[in-house]
């Protein structure tokens, strides 16, 4: 590829010497991604239970194009959710007559709950999810319907509120009543299920960076969720991507809100600590 | 109309279920020093066929992970196994026919490499694809005829 003579030479050489620096083309790339004049951290030293050395944002192995829906909130198609979401929050429902705002205020009175999920709930005597926790409001407080998982109120709810806690570092308990929920979500990220018979970690741990045909395998983080999907041309929710993913397996996936799906999430969390919220990411 | 195409697919079941009988199922398969020496069908394989199979999302997709210069109309090749180019000066037939049937018995345990022709699947498998090998025998007879045609020296 390196043309050798005249200006070629230059041009070669300042190559070779970035490549000595920057990582090969299949690593994910050296974008920066900055939101409104704000630096978003997209890798960080991985926390100590990993076994990587490094994190990386889904957004770093994207192409520029579908990086760039990402930079401006204006493009972002997510924010369309967002909006509709706002709006939701302070329309009443429900017996009590009352909306989120009637309790919540202002929703940045809920910035940094998107970092510190799933967290342990002594009400359920489990783990609880942001869809977890919305639909208690719902029910418990408002005397509304329970929202559905993947129900457009729902993940544009989630989508909202998560947006509160962009830029924050994810920072889930791990340790006390969380760990066995932690020990069970990594027993299925290192299954191997489907007929296909692969793990979480065999594309999203022993090959991220990697082509997989035509999509640039992420470590499979969920920072930036829900995430706009252009090829779902809307937002889904992290057990729809973990469903997704079980399906190109030719697994049967568990259900969206199950106790797998909640322990995974939980587990991938983790992974992820230290990486920024990134709601709502873009992605193809 | 309808009777006729059903009758159709009975005749054509017919004529699967005589080749399938024919095959080695996927537990008898012989494999020694991750060899299989033994045609799985006994009918040569059709290179050509073998070569839409490896493109095939549906069937080998064998370009989700390596690269195969010999089919420069497709665009996207992966990079998760090694290039296929001149795999056949690498490796015998039988120890392609190995590694096509089942890649973990014959080379890696953990391999990401799905098995084609094995019975040793992953938990939860989907209803549609329970007790199925992902390729049948004469596939893997195919499949293997196209790498042997993969030769650089
Ligand atoms: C056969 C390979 C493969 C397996 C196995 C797999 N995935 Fe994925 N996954 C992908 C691909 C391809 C994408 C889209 C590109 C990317 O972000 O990696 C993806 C995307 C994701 C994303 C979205 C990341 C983002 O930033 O948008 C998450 C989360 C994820 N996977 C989790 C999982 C989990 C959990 C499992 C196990 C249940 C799993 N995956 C199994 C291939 C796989
Ligand atoms: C999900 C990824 C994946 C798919 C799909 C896949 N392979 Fe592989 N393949 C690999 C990996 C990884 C290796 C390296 C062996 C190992 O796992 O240690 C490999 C090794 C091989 C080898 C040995 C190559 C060498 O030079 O050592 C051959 C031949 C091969 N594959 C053929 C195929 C064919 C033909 C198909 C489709 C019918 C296929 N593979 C599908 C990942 C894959």
């Amino acid at each position: 590829m390196i043309k050798v003579g005249g200006i070629f030479a230059a041009v070669g050489i300042a190559a070779m010497l970035a490549s000595l620096v920057s990582p090969a083309l299949a690593d994910p790339d050296n974008n920066q991604l900055i939101i409104e004049g704000e630096l978003i951290v997209t890798d960080v030293a991985a926390p100590d239970s990993s076994p990587l050395d490094h994190i990386y944002s889904g957004w770093r192995f994207r192409s520029p194009e579908t990086q760039s829906l990402q930079m401006d909130d204006f493009e972002n198609p997510g924010f369309v959710a967002v909006d509709a979401a706002a709006e939701t929050w302070e329309t009443a429902d429900g017996s009590e007559g009352k909306s989120c705002a009637s309790c919540h205020e202002d929703v940045s009175s809920l910035a940094g709950l998107r970092a510190e999920l799933p967290k342990w709930d002594e009400a359920t005597n489990k783990p609880a999810t942001m869809e977890n926790l919305i639909n208690r409001c719902r029910t418990d407080r408002m005397g509304a319907e329970a929202w559905g998982w993947e129900q457009k109120e729902m993940v544009n709810m989630t989508a909202l509120i998560s947006l509160q806690s962009r830029g924050m570092p994810v920072n889930i308990q791990t340790d006390g009543p969380m760990a066995e929920w932690m020990e069970k979500g990594k027993d299925l990220y290192y299954t191997r299920v489907g007929q296909l018979n692969m793990s979480c970690s065999n594309c999203h741990e022993d090959n991220y960076g990697n082509q997989i045909r035509s999509d640039h395998l992420s470590q499979g983080q969920i920072n930036g969720f829900p995430v706009y999907r252009l090829k779902w041309a809307g937002l889904g929710s992290i057990h729809r991507r973990f469903k997704g993913c079980m399906e190109n397996i030719r697994a049967t996936p568990f259900k969206r809100g199950s106790d797998e799906f909640i322990a995974l999430e939980a587990y991938v969390a983790s992974r992820g600590a230290g990486l920024a919220v990134e709601t709502p990411s873009v992605r193809n | 109309m309808k009777k006729l195409v059903v009758a159709a697919s009975a005749v054509l079941m017919l004529t699967v279920g005589v080749a399938l009988a024919d095959a080695v199922g996927p537990n008898d398969v012989a494999m020694a020093d991750a060899v299989v020496a033994e045609s799985l069908t006994g009918v040569a394989g059709d290179p050509a066929a073998g070569r839409d199979i490896m493109i095939n999302r549906k069937l080998g997709n064998c370009l989700a992970c390596h690269v195969n210069s010999e089919i420069p109309e497709q665009p996207f090749h992966g990079e998760v196994g090694p290039p296929l180019d001149g795999v056949a000066d690498r490796w015998t037939e039988g120890e392609l026919r190995a590694i096509l049937v089942d890649v973990k018995q014959a080379m890696n345990p953990e391999s990401i490499m799905p098995s084609f022709y094995s019975l040793k699947l992953g938990a939860r498998v989907a209803e549609k694809f329970e007790g199925k090998t992902i390729l049948g025998a004469q596939q893997v007879e195919d499949v293997l005829a196209y790498l042997m045609t993969l030769k650089e020296e």
